[in-house]
């Protein structure tokens, strides 16, 4: 069969009775089981649970009841985020047979709005990093370019969407790791506000950053699960209910910060982006030049400050309560040869700088100083959006690199220099296609002020509708 | 530059081992990636507080009243444990 590319295709196909939802679903498994030894963007199935959702959308359907706008939808999953029942790995060899036992909350909501989970996505071990390379069950590949990586974290999510494997999928994203993909494989991926969506049963890599958000295929489909999974909720305290902000009309002004068209940037693809934004003018918008200086120092304070965050979350894998253990019978030797064997590379990087700038007599001068750097990051923008509506950048300074190609660290944290200090100020932001440069998908990022999720989307709607 | 002292000090803190290699690789990454913080000592910080949040949210509490548990729930994360005596966590000695 033909599978749909958007939700709205997808329930049109299933009211209109062109395919029920049990062909619908087993089209999209049986797409993921031939192509997945390939890209390898799934890690598990949950096949059982899809296809009981599936069973009764469609005793919904024949007993002509009305579906919901996501009703027998299949979606995918990051393997970070908690589904009852099904193992849940966050790309780890620590927790490679840890069965979830309970549900997170956007999970629940999910299952409540009728969402057909066909599985798991691969990404980076505990999402940390920003090619999908890092994961211990394999690398995954863009589909565009099997040589390339698809970007990361959530590059199994970007690479199912991308694929086709699913119409919608839930990533993460602390420093980049929904957008980065989204821009890597030609889709869209939205990070909400910080606060915006439950966090409750999303393994943790960096609290004050996490987030959680949709890759889909368009702004429709976007906005359709973000409708779903937004909202306070008891079990995650530092979650908010957004009320309604919309933008009052098209006299809006955008901001083009230059510390984002610097160094480092690849030419082509800064042409592209300039045009793309260009094109802003035709659509109403007023083009204003900003400036964001302190951005140059949210790579290094997000550093600093991701990685003291992953170290005190890291240390929960004991070899105790969870997950894998050594089962040494002295508690030291325990904790160390458990943590050596069960984490991966970039696990144990980022928990020993994470170790080493809270220690004693470096705390001041790595952890505090960044934290004060991160005020002045967020002041900045909130004086930005003084001025402007919101903010257009490149997603990524560079289309997808090839696997293999960033071994140092370093290099590979600078892919996500566009995207951090977003998180850093905990704004919402989406990464839009916007064409490509030697055959490569580049993305565009909005940028919105804080809890202006809903007009971030909106701003993505006109360009989308533009662009098409 | 990290010492080796100290980086046997940190592994010991985070309780992680390290063999040879992974030792000298580490020290000789970290201290690039450090080098690379020493850019935030080029802005002036003195006159702002530093923040480790950015909701807005204050004090956030909830009535100190028992919940219950489906006690599937408790069952299924204690099937989890690697190691476990009845209803209990077994863990190692700690006191020799």
């Amino acid at each position: 069969m033909d599978l749909p590319k958007t939700i709205s295709e997808a329930r049109e196909g299933l009211i209109k009775k062109k395919y029920s939802c049990l062909e619908l679903t087993k089209g999209y498994l049986s797409k993921i089981k031939k192509e997945n030894k390939n890209l390898n963007d799934f890690l598990n199935l949950t096949e059982k649970l899809a296809l009981e959702q599936a069973g009764k959308i469609d005793d919904k359907i024949s007993s002509r009841s009305k579906i919901g706008p996501l009703e027998g939808i299949p979606m995918a999953i990051k393997d970070n985020i908690l589904i009852e029942g099904y193992k849940t790995t966050a790309g780890s060899k620590i927790l490679e047979k840890y069965i979830a036992p309970y549900d997170a909350t956007i999970i629940t909501k999910l299952k409540e709005a009728g969402v057909v989970i066909l599985g798991k996505t691969n990404l980076d071990e505990f999402a940390m990093g920003s090619s999908t390379e890092n994961s211990a069950y394999g690398v995954v590949k863009n589909p565009l370019d099997i040589n390339r990586v698809p970007g990361g974290s959530s590059g199994g999510s970007a690479v199912a969407v991308a694929a086709n494997h699913c119409l919608a999928a839930l990533g993460s994203d602390t420093g980049g790791s929904i957008r980065q993909p989204a821009a890597f494989c030609g889709i869209t991926g939205f990070k909400p506000s910080y606060g915006a969506v439950s966090r409750c049963g999303l393994i943790a890599m960096a609290s004050s950053l996490d987030q959680i958000g949709p890759l889909a295929n368009n702004i429709e489909d976007i906005q359709l699960i973000f409708n779903v999974i937004k909202g306070k909720d008891f079990l995650d305290s530092t979650s908010v209910a957004l009320g309604k902000l919309r933008n009052s009309g098209r006299n809006l002004r955008v901001g083009i910060p230059k510390e984002f068209f610097g160094q480092g940037i690849d030419l082509k693809l800064r042409g592209k982006v300039e045009k793309e934004i260009n094109g802003f003018s035709n659509l109403g918008f007023e083009i204003k030049e900003i400036s964001l200086p302190c951005s140059e120092y949210a790579l290094a304070v997000y550093y600093i400050i991701m990685t003291a965050e992953v170290s005190a979350n890291l240390a929960r894998y004991d070899g105790i309560k969870y997950g894998f253990s050594k089962k040494e019978r002295n508690l030291l030797e325990n904790y160390l040869k458990t943590r050596a064997a069960g984490l991966g590379e970039e696990p144990r990087r980022r928990i020993m700088l994470g170790t080493y700038v809270l220690s004693a007599g470096y705390r001041d001068a790595y952890y505090n100083k960044a934290q004060k750097v991160r005020a002045l990051i967020r002041q900045e923008f909130e004086r930005v959006f003084k001025e402007v509506d919101f903010i257009l950048t490149p997603t990524t300074p560079t289309p997808a690199f090839k696997i293999g190609e960033r071994k140092d660290p370093l290099s590979m944290y600078l892919s996500d220099i566009y995207t951090v200090p977003v998180n850093l100020a905990g704004l919402p932001a989406i990464s839009l296609p916007c064409g490509k440069i030697d055959g490569l998908p580049i993305g565009l990022q909005i940028i919105g002020p804080q809890f202006k999720d809903d007009s971030v989307l909106e701003i993505a709607q006109i360009y989308e509708q533009f662009h098409q | 530059m990290i010492s080796k002292e100290q980086m046997e000090h940190i592994a010991k803190l985070a309780r992680i081992e390290l063999a040879k290699e992974e030792k000298e690789k580490l020290t000789n990454e970290l201290s690039s990636i450090l080098d690379y913080f020493e850019k935030l000592n080029q802005i002036d910080t003195s006159k702002v507080g530093p923040i480790n949040q950015v909701t807005g949210l204050l004090n956030i509490t909830r009535g100190d009243e028992i919940r219950s548990t489906k006690s599937e729930i408790r069952n299924k994360i204690l099937k989890e444990a690697p190691s476990k005596k009845g209803d209990y966590y077994k863990v190692p000695k700690i006191l020799e």
